[in-house]
């Protein structure tokens, strides 16, 4: 009887102790993602080291995937395609958000309702709304064309999805397409967290408007911009779903990315460890990119004179 | 007089009974003409609205228009002539169609009650318990934030074989917190910070233990937090992709994205009407849900980024 009840008062001890307590309720958050994210990280690491096929576990072969692909045209030509994706799509992205916040960042008359329906194209599924993109831009009944014909810009169809550049452009604007609505959204959020009164006093010094833009706008936006693109960034860097669902990398490879590449390597093809090294490769550039944000982020607060953390 | 009618359309209300309209950051927009702010604002934002929705319209045309009428190039090609609900009875009797829409159902509500119940408890664990290295554990969360499934995929392939997990529910519902619960847990470590902690001091010395704190106290302040967070991940969920692509085959497991894109699609032939059908019922229960949650959904989206 003593014996349990100095156990329950240990036991009990013990859940007040912040420690126990606190790593008790990591639990299962940490045992989901170390298994199912740290884990297959470093899986995936190891695997781009191997010659894995699906159904047969390979050998390490060292360098040798990545010696295979630095000399594999395939590959030179989707590393080139993913950086021009993703360096078109996001300055684009990122002039037309920050035109559409501003938009609906003035007085308008239902205004809540306008910022639901812009962000629509990015709730839906990318999937689905890339096959309505695959049927606009189709060789023979797209509806751009048909228009262009109408107003007699052109004279036959356009093969959007069929030429190698019109192929990559046509995909770059489905990517405009859905991701304008986060950058958009999200601006709109830092936006409203200035003040009227800069803009109040700018005007009364006699700024133009674009001086407002640039020296009060601008410079208070920074650090959102910093963070939003970096997410716009990754998201474009490692696209997969409209690729797959409008051209699946054709015509002639030109518009694969790195990670369509490596589905088509380790899945369809069957070679996961080619497949793994190619998703590997993306890493560097990855990280690239957040540590570029992370530091131009840091650099703003402390010039806005934020306190050092 | 005229001017008089355009400063004040210019203001709209807002500066007119001589309260600062806080909303409205332009405060100086009363200077600006009407012609002037209808070609600089609402002909632009026109067009953006078109554009960004016209995809929606074409789906739902498409949907509803006899093959005669897709496949020609004749008569006023954006409005239907002769409706017809044919694709839709194909694509909900012919097809698997009701069977997608059911799994993703299943899996897209399991991982998302999963991912919010690690997520509550990681996130009140980091930023009340404060035990040690929380801090490093909030940083690490933000991390994985950050991999992208594109990444994943293929070694959790090769895990979902190894676990005999293949063509399963299961496998989707157990990989699709990996992205959910580091998203959920940063969105709610920012709800739990804005709780103040006196509230949960009074309760300790009242006797309470950390867990009757958490769901008695926590959890009922946060509900606007845990709606987003909830929204969020179910709209993730119905969303994915890349993993029900890799880790699923039968036609019966299919969820609709992958269905749609790999089942619709048969031959040379497209079946536009069917598959515009098809995409269009799969972006409403996410479109209508959000429809209802939306200053909830931005306010997750908003927050997740300015954190």
């Amino acid at each position: 009887m003593t014996v349990l009840a100095t156990h329950q008062t240990a036991l009990s001890r013990a859940l007040d102790n912040r420690t126990v307590l606190g790593l008790l309720f990591m639990l299962p958050a940490a045992t989901l993602l170390l298994l199912f994210l740290t884990y297959p990280l470093g899986l995936g690491t190891y695997l781009g080291f191997t010659d894995t096929k699906i159904g047969r576990s390979g050998v390490w072969v060292g360098i040798e995937n990545y010696q295979y692909l630095w000399g594999d045209a395939v590959t030179r030509l989707a590393l080139f395609n993913t950086l021009f994706y993703t360096f078109v799509a996001s300055i684009i992205k990122f002039a037309l958000g920050l035109w559409l916040a501003l938009l609906l960042n003035k007085h308008l008359p239902f205004k809540a309702f306008l910022r639901a329906i812009v962000l629509l194209p990015f709730i839906v599924p990318t999937a689905l709304s890339a096959i309505a993109f695959w049927w606009i831009y189709d060789s023979q009944f797209s509806i751009i064309s048909w228009a262009l014909m109408r107003m007699g810009l052109i004279h036959e169809y356009i093969d959007f999805l069929g030429q190698p550049w019109a192929a990559r452009f046509s995909t770059i604007a489905a990517n405009i397409w859905r991701g304008v609505p986060f950058v958009a959204i999200t601006l709109l959020a830092g936006l409203q967290t200035i003040s009227p009164s800069f803009y109040e006093a700018a005007s009364l010094d006699g700024a133009s408007p674009w001086q407002q833009f640039r020296y009060v706008t601008l410079p208070l936006l920074t650090p959102i911009i910093a963070v939003v693109m970096t997410f716009s960034v990754l998201f474009t860097f490692t696209d997969f779903q409209l690729i797959y669902v409008l051209t699946r990398g054709g015509p002639l490879n030109s518009t694969h990315l790195m990670a369509t590449l490596s589905f088509q390597r380790a899945i369809s093809g069957g070679s996961l460890g080619e497949g793994a090294a190619i998703a590997t490769a993306m890493v560097p550039f990855l990280l690239a990119a957040i540590l570029i944000s992370y530091f131009g982020l840091q650099r703003r607060a402390w010039q806005q004179g934020a306190a050092d953390k | 007089m005229n001017d008089v009618k355009n400063s004040a359309a210019g203001a709209a209300a807002g500066n007119a009974e001589g309260k600062p309209e806080l909303t409205d950051s332009m405060g100086m927009n009363y200077l600006v003409s009407l012609p002037k702010r209808v070609v600089s604002v609402y002909v632009p934002l026109f067009v953006f609205v078109v554009v960004l929705l016209f995809p929606f319209y074409w789906m739902a045309i498409t949907a509803l228009k006899p093959d005669a009428e897709l496949l020609s190039r004749e008569g006023n090609p954006f409005w239907v002539q002769n409706p017809t609900l044919a694709h839709i009875k194909k694509l909900l009797f012919e097809t698997a169609y009701p069977d997608w829409l059911w799994n993703t159902i299943v899996v897209s509500v399991t991982s998302t009650f999963l991912s919010i119940f690690c997520s509550v408890l990681a996130a009140y664990s980091i930023e009340r318990l404060r035990f040690r290295g929380s801090r490093y554990v909030g940083m690490s969360i933000f991390l994985a934030y950050l991999v992208p499934p594109s990444i994943l995929f293929i070694p959790l392939a090769a895990m979902v074989y190894k676990l005999n997990l293949f063509d399963t529910r299961l496998a989707l519902i157990l990989t699709y917190p990996t992205f959910l619960i580091p998203f959920c847990t940063w969105l709610l470590m920012g709800y739990f910070k804005s709780i103040p902690i006196e509230l949960e001091e009074c309760a300790l010395i009242d006797g309470a233990s950390r867990l009757q704190i958490l769901i008695r106290i926590i959890l009922p302040l946060a509900v606007p937090g845990l709606i987003s967070a909830g929204i969020f991940a179910f709209t993730l969920s119905w969303n994915e992709f890349i993993y029900a692509l890799t880790f699923i085959s039968s036609s019966e497991v299919k969820t609709v994205p992958v269905g749609v894109v790999t089942e619709l699609v048969e031959g040379d032939v497209y079946h536009w009407g069917s598959l515009m059908a098809g995409a269009l019922f799969g972006s409403l229960p996410v479109a209508i849900l959000y429809s209802f949650f939306v200053e909830y959904y931005v306010s997750g989206l908003t927050g997740a980024v300015k954190e």
